[in-house]
C-alpha cells in the first residue's frame, strides 16, 4: 500500500510541473509586454520597470520560470493589481468558502444521487427507473447558472424563503449547494444504477438470494458495498467538477469564493490573481485525483496489483 | 500482392460489427454484406430507441430553427424598440421582449444557429487535434505515448471551465476564440478515448494481417485502426457537442464568450439576470433553449451508444 501511495504521489509531480509551466506560459502568451500587462494600463513607467525587475522579466525565459517557481514554492504569488493585497492572502480567505460550498454540494449530490440510483436499479424498467433516468439526463443537460437563477427566482424573489446572496449562515448555503450539486447528483445516480445492476447480476448475489435472505439484506448488505466502489471514484472526480462548477455558481450567488475571484480577475485583467487562482484550483484538482486513486486502492485491493 | 491490399481493409468493420451487435439477424452473420449493412443494423437499433427518437426530434427542430432563422423569425433580432422593452409574452411577441425591446423569440432562433455552430466547430477542433494524438500515442507507445499522455494529464489537471477561461485569457473574448477555447478543452477526452481503443485494436489479428500484407504505418493507422474507432467517436462526439454548447453558453454568461449585442443564449442570460425581478421571462426562455438543445444531444448520444455498442448498455 505504501509503495502504491508513493508511486501515485510521484506521478503527480510531473503533472504539477506541467501545470506550473502552462500557467507561467499563459501570461507570457498574451500579446504585449508582460510587465505592462502585469502593471495594468494606467501604471507609470517606474512601476512597469519595478515589476519587470522584480519578476526578472529582463532575464531569459528559463531563468524567469525558475524565479516564478521559486516564488510560488515560497508561497509568494504576487500582489493584486487593484488593491495591492498579496494574492496568497486573498486566496487563503476565499478558498475555505469555496471548499464549504463544494462540500455542501457534494452532500446534496450524494444524498440524492445514491438513493436515486439504488431505487432505479432495484426497480429496473419500472416507472421509478424511467423517472430517475429522465431526471438524471435533465440534470446533466441543464446550464448550472440558469438553474441557479431559476432557484433565486422561485425561492428568493417569489416565495422569499431563502436568501439569494450572502454566505454567513446555512440558509445562504441552501440554494448555491443545490444548484451546484444537481449535475453531480445526476452523474452519481447514473453511475450507482449501472454499478448496482452489474453487481446484482453476479453469482454471489444469486447465492445470497438462494439462501433465503430478505431482498433488503441482499441489496443493502451484499450488493451495495461492492456497487459503491466505482461510485467512490466518481465522487472524487465530481468534487473536482464541483470546484469547476463553483466558478459559475459563485458568480450567480455572489458567493465570495475563489471561483468568483477568478471571473472578476479575468474581467479586470488582474493577471497575478488569475495566475494564483488557476494554480490553486489545478493543484487542488491534482491532489483530489491522487486522493481518489489511493482511496480506490484501499477499497479494492485488486487495483494495487494491476 | 498489392491487388489484395484494398480488400484487406474491408474485413475489419465487417468482421467486427455483427459480433458486437450481439443479437444481429443470423443472415448478417452468414453472408458477407457491403460495409454499410452495419449502418442498417445500427439504424434499426436506433429506430427502436425512444430516447434517440426524442433526441433526434429536438435536434432537428433546433437545427431547422437555426438554419431557417431569417425566414422564421418574426422580427429583426437586433432591432430595438425602447418603447416596448421588457414586455411579457403576448400575441405580437410570443416570448416577450428584452431590455432593449428586441423580440426574444427572434433572438432565440438566431441563437440556435450560433450555438449549434459553436458546438459543432468546437468539437471539430477537439476531434482534429485529439484523435491523431490518441492514434499515434496508442500505436507507437514508448516515448511518443509518454510525452503525449503527460500533455493530456496536464490538460486534465485543469477543471474544464477553468481551462476554457484560461484559454480566453490568452486569446481574448469573441466568437472565434470561444470555439477554440471550448475545442481545446475536449482534446484530452478524444486523445484518451482513441488511445484506449487503439491499444486493444492493434493487438488484433486484422492489424497483423494488414502488416503482413505490407501495409505501411499510415495505412494501418488511418485505414485499419481509425475506422474501427468511429463508432465510439460518433457517440462521444454527439455527447461532446452538448457539453460544448453548455461551456460556450457559460462563457457567454460570464461575459467571457460571445459578446453583446450578439444573440447568443449565454450572453442573453447574462443581461437577463439584471431583470430577474422585473421581467423573469427574459431569463426563462434562453435558458430553456440551452437545456433542450443539450438534452437533445444527450438523448441522441445515449441512443447511439446503445445502438452502436450494446456492451455499454446497462
Amino acid at each position: 500500500m505504501w509503495r502504491y501511495l508513493a508511486k501515485r504521489l510521484l506521478l503527480a509531480v510531473p503533472v504539477l510541473f506541467g501545470v506550473s509551466v502552462v500557467v507561467f506560459a499563459a501570461i507570457r502568451l498574451i500579446p504585449g509586454d508582460p510587465a505592462q500587462i502585469m502593471a495594468g494600463q494606467a501604471a507609470t513607467q517606474e512601476v512597469v520597470e519595478e515589476i519587470r525587475r522584480s519578476l526578472g522579466l529582463d532575464q531569459p525565459l528559463p531563468v524567469q520560470y525558475l524565479y516564478f517557481l521559486r516564488n510560488v514554492l515560497r508561497g509568494d504569488l504576487g500582489r493584486s493589481l487593484f488593491n495591492g493585497a498579496p494574492v496568497v492572502e486573498e486566496l487563503g480567505q476565499r478558498f475555505p468558502r469555496t471548499v464549504r460550498l463544494a462540500l455542501a454540494s457534494m452532500a446534496v449530490a450524494t444524498l440524492i444521487g445514491i438513493p436515486a440510483g439504488i431505487a432505479a436499479a432495484t426497480h429496473r424498467l419500472s416507472w421509478v427507473d424511467t423517472l430517475v433516468m429522465v431526471l438524471a439526463l435533465v440534470g446533466v443537460s441543464i446550464p448550472v447558472f440558469w438553474l441557479g437563477l431559476n432557484l433565486i427566482l422561485v425561492f428568493s424573489v417569489r416565495l422569499g424563503w431563502l436568501p439569494a446572496f450572502g454566505y454567513e449562515t446555512w440558509r445562504h448555503l441552501v440554494l448555491p449547494s443545490v444548484t451546484l450539486g444537481t449535475a453531480s447528483a445526476a452523474v452519481i445516480a447514473r453511475m450507482t444504477r449501472s454499478s448496482m445492476l452489474e453487481v446484482l447480476g453476479q453469482d454471489y448475489v444469486r447465492t445470497a438470494r438462494a439462501k433465503g435472505l430478505p431482498e433488503r439484506a441482499v441489496v443493502y448488505r451484499h450488493a451495495l458495498r461492492n456497487a459503491l466502489i466505482p461510485v467512490v471514484t466518481i465522487l472524487g472526480l465530481q468534487l473536482g467538477t464541483l470546484l469547476s462548477g463553483a466558478v459559475l455558481t459563485e458568480t450567480v450567488f455572489a458567493w465570495p469564493g475563489i471561483g468568483r475571484l477568478l471571473v472578476d480577475a479575468v474581467l479586470a485583467r488582474d493577471y497575478p490573481v488569475i495566475q494564483g487562482t488557476v494554480l490553486l484550483i489545478a493543484a487542488t484538482f491534482v491532489a483530489l485525483n491522487v486522493a481518489v486513486d489511493v482511496l480506490y486502492a484501499l477499497l479494492d485491493p485488486r487495483i494495487r496489483y494491476a | 500482392m498489392p491487388s489484395s491490399t484494398p480488400e484487406s481493409g474491408m474485413p475489419s468493420p465487417r468482421a467486427d460489427l455483427p459480433a458486437r451487435n450481439g443479437p444481429a439477424p443470423p443472415a448478417l452473420l452468414e453472408r458477407p454484406r457491403p460495409v454499410w449493412s452495419a449502418g442498417v443494423v445500427v439504424w434499426r437499433q436506433l429506430r427502436r430507441s425512444r430516447s434517440a427518437h426524442l433526441g433526434l426530434g429536438i435536434l432537428t427542430t433546433f437545427a431547422l430553427c437555426g438554419l431557417l432563422a431569417p425566414v422564421l423569425a418574426p422580427y429583426d433580432p437586433y432591432a430595438s424598440d425602447l418603447e416596448r422593452s421588457l414586455r411579457p409574452p403576448s400575441r405580437e411577441h410570443w416570448l416577450g421582449t428584452d431590455e432593449l425591446g428586441r423580440d426574444i423569440l427572434s433572438r432565440i432562433l438566431y441563437g440556435a444557429r450560433l450555438s449549434m455552430g459553436i458546438g459543432t466547430i468546437a468539437v471539430g477542433i477537439g476531434v482534429v487535434l485529439g484523435v491523431p494524438i490518441g492514434l499515434f500515442s496508442g500505436y507507437f507507445g514508448g516515448w511518443v505515448d509518454l510525452v503525449a499522455q503527460r500533455v493530456v494529464d496536464v490538460l486534465l489537471a485543469f477543471p474544464s471551465t477553468v481551462l476554457a477561461i484560461l484559454m480566453v485569457v490568452i486569446l481574448g473574448v469573441g466568437l472565434q476564440n470561444v470555439m477554440i477555447a471550448v475545442g481545446v478543452v475536449s482534446v484530452p477526452t478524444y486523445a484518451r478515448l482513441v488511445r484506449a481503443q487503439v491499444l486493444s485494436l492493434k493487438e488484433q489479428a486484422f492489424v497483423e494481417a494488414a502488416r503482413a500484407l505490407g501495409a505501411g504505418t499510415g495505412r494501418i493507422l488511418f485505414r485499419h485502426l481509425l475506422p474501427n474507432t468511429v463508432a465510439v467517436l460518433i457517440v462521444q462526439t454527439t455527447l461532446q457537442v452538448g457539453s460544448a454548447i453548455l461551456s460556450a453558453a457559460a462563457l457567454g454568461f460570464l461575459g467571457l464568450g460571445v459578446q453583446q449585442p450578439t444573440a447568443e443564449w449565454g450572453a442573453m442570460l447574462s443581461t437577463a439576470r439584471q431583470y430577474i425581478q422585473l421581467a423573469p421571462h427574459t431569463l426563462v426562455f434562453p435558458g430553456l433553449a440551452i437545456l433542450l438543445t443539450v438534452l437533445g444531444f444527450n438523448l441522441f448520444g445515449d441512443g447511439l451508444r446503445d445502438a452502436l455498442d450494446p456492451r455499454l448498455r446497462l
